[in-house]
């Protein structure tokens, strides 16, 4: 499909037109930090954020999310969201974690509830314009991507280049009436930015190829590094909360004051929490912090990249790093060091 | 994103309504109830377990501890333990109840144990999803080999299904065989921890298919002993007990390493969990 280019006064234009029709969320400020929220006027949008408080993939498995409403005794209704959106400014890690929360949430039993309001979602990704402090993507092979979006767009300095993805990202750059083809010249800013992304998201370098991390748990299960690291670990679960690719949860129902009917909720859950593998009876299956500590690090690179054909579940957003107090939560960190003491075989 | 595939819109977490048959309380804190799903057929093989669902309470996993042989909807024994297990305590017979499943993907080896020799070994409540391979091997009792039924209980008060074990001690095509952990002036066999009880047996070991279900701590006990009669790991079958919250693969909280206990499991063969170690 083809390139176009719009000045950047006329893609603010662009995202207040669709404003008018549709829900927009995209990167905003929030305090010193940014966070994606709904866009009241495209003036809020950052497109050169660094990186957002919370993770977009919240767009599609929320905080907090009604799964059903029942009446109390009698029978249960099923809701689903589908009202369709827009949303803007979404790195490409933060853009490949949703394409494998794609995968999982869709493969072996579909979730209807995620992938309703994905299939109602169009996704406008951007290139990197500002580093953050933690971000090691180029490490992860996720700093720029080809696919997965409707709508691509990068800042080559003078204007935005968009480039629609899908059929779906082409319907809304039609309305982009002011954009012109982007040429050739164009196109080579374009490539430069990738190029100085594909290297410089890296503030944390990992030693080896990412594909080679299953390879490298496989031998570390019983190494000391998750004692030693867990040993400070508040098991506060901040390392789960920020985590693009992080998707467990838990599900209550909740009461209406009526008492006569409710909801059943899905909310985020937490494998670092205390007691998160407990039972009734209170029998606890993962009690010691340490295997706690070290199941998510082997969930990010050694469990789900089996599902989802070897991608590496971990994107490089560097969020965990920068949301853990103890600072033990890199996972840079502790491959390295795992590569230092097992070397590459 | 893909827009052809319009998958249905089946709500994987949305539960059936049944309707509750009969309950029948089996000592302080286990209760019998039967169950028949009030819409459509409910097809399930043993080791098949349900997410039951009590609206404004929620949910929880129970293994079906009836066989699909004895037709007329299924059972379920639930210890009265949590918040979901004490509201359904209270249901009577007329009751409604909310249904996901039947669930899971591990099941008992109904078909590959054919032929073969049989030994359950069952501890307590672990009993309950024995149940349902037990009576299903006892409906089709010419299929299969010896078989034998070791069940250890805690204590006289735990004891349940009492008429059910006399029924199977009285056969004389299996031996059943029964020890509290303590002894109590009203019993009168055996007392001992369930793994004494394997020596008795160990002549039909050779051949022998053996499902194992019973509280975490038992089963190294139970692997420890039956690795000293060489049985093959590979027919060994461990029924295990997970927060299995979703019972669809998604909520991540009964992993047991890389598998997913409602998935893979509940009912998982003891020479694939080799490189699982959280699964003992």
């Amino acid at each position: 499909m083809t390139v176009k280019k719009l000045a950047k006064n006329d893609f603010d234009s662009f995202i207040d037109a669709i404003i008018q029709s549709k829900k927009v969320y995209g990167p905003q400020v929030k305090g010193e930090k940014y966070d994606f929220a709904q866009l009241n006027a495209a003036q809020d949008l950052c497109m050169d954020y660094d990186v957002s408080l919370l993770p977009p993939t919240k767009y599609f498995l929320p905080v907090r999310e009604t799964l059903m409403t029942f009446e109390v005794g009698g029978g249960y209704t099923s809701q689903q969201d589908e009202e369709p959106f827009v949303l803007v400014g979404v790195h490409p890690y933060d853009l490949v974690a949703i394409n494998q929360m794609d995968i999982l949430f869709s493969q072996d039993n579909y979730d209807s509830h995620y992938m309703t309001r994905r299939k109602h979602a169009t996704i406008v990704a951007c290139d990197v314009v500002t580093p953050s402090a933690n971000v090691f993507a180029s490490s992860m092979g996720t700093a720029v991507v080809k696919e997965g979006a409707d709508v691509l767009v990068t800042d080559i300095g003078d204007g935005y280049l968009l480039e629609a993805m899908t059929d779906k990202g082409a319907i809304l750059l039609a309305s982009a009436t002011r954009a012109t083809e982007a040429d050739a010249s164009d196109m080579q800013k374009r490539q430069a930015v990738r190029d100085v992304n594909q290297k410089s998201l890296n503030k944390h370098e990992l030693k080896c190829d990412s594909a080679y991390l299953p390879k490298l748990l496989s031998q570390a299960y019983d190494h000391s590094v998750w004692e030693e690291m867990a040993e400070t670990c508040f098991a506060c679960g901040s390392c789960n909360v920020v985590c693009p690719t992080c998707y467990c949860f838990d599900v209550k129902d909740d009461v209406n004051w009526d008492m006569a009917s409710g909801k059943r909720e899905r909310c985020v859950d937490g494998c670092l929490l205390d007691g998160f593998t407990k039972v009734a009876g209170d029998h606890e299956f993962r009690k010691v912090q340490a295997h706690r500590f070290r199941h998510r690090l082997f969930r990010k690179a050694k469990y789900v990249p089996a599902k989802i054909g070897g991608q590496i579940a971990c994107v490089g957003c560097g969020r965990c790093v920068s949301a853990c107090l103890p600072n033990i939560a890199n996972p840079v960190t502790i491959y390295n060091k795992l590569l230092d003491d097992l070397g590459m075989s | 994103m893909c827009d052809c595939c319009t998958e249905s819109k089946k709500d994987i977490y949305l539960p059936q309504m049944a309707t509750v048959t009969d309950t029948r309380l089996m000592n302080e804190t286990e209760m019998y109830l039967k169950l028949t799903m009030d819409d459509g057929p409910f097809d399930f093989q043993p080791g098949h377990f349900v997410e039951l669902s009590i609206a404004g309470i929620g949910e929880a996993p129970f293994t079906i501890a009836s066989s699909p042989t004895q037709k007329g909807g299924f059972e379920v024994v639930v210890r009265r333990i949590g918040n979901v297990s004490n509201a359904i305590h209270a249901l009577k017979a007329g009751s409604k109840i909310g249904v996901r499943g039947p669930l899971g993907d591990g099941l008992y080896p109904v078909q590959e144990a054919k032929g073969k020799n049989v030994l359950f070994v069952c501890g307590g409540i672990g009993l309950v999803p024995q149940r349902a391979f037990i009576n299903y091997v006892l409906d089709n009792r010419s299929e299969y080999g010896e078989v034998a039924i070791l069940m250890g209980t805690k204590n006289y008060d735990q004891r349940f299904f009492q008429e059910e074990l006399a029924g199977w001690a009285n056969r004389d095509d299996i031996t059943f065989v029964e020890t509290l952990d303590t002894g109590d002036p009203r019993w009168e066999g055996r007392v001992g921890v369930v793994t004494t009880l394997i020596e008795g047996v160990k002549d039909l070991l050779g051949n022998a298919v053996v499902p194992v279900c019973g509280p975490p701590i038992m089963y190294k006990f139970v692997l420890m002993t039956l690795e000293e009669y060489h049985v093959p790991h590979d027919r060994i079958y461990l029924n295990l007990e997970r927060k299995m919250k979703c019972g669809v693969g998604k909520c991540g909280h009964c992993q047991i390493n890389d598998l997913y206990c409602c998935m893979d499991g509940p009912v998982l063969k003891y020479s694939d969990l080799a490189a699982v170690p959280e699964a003992i």
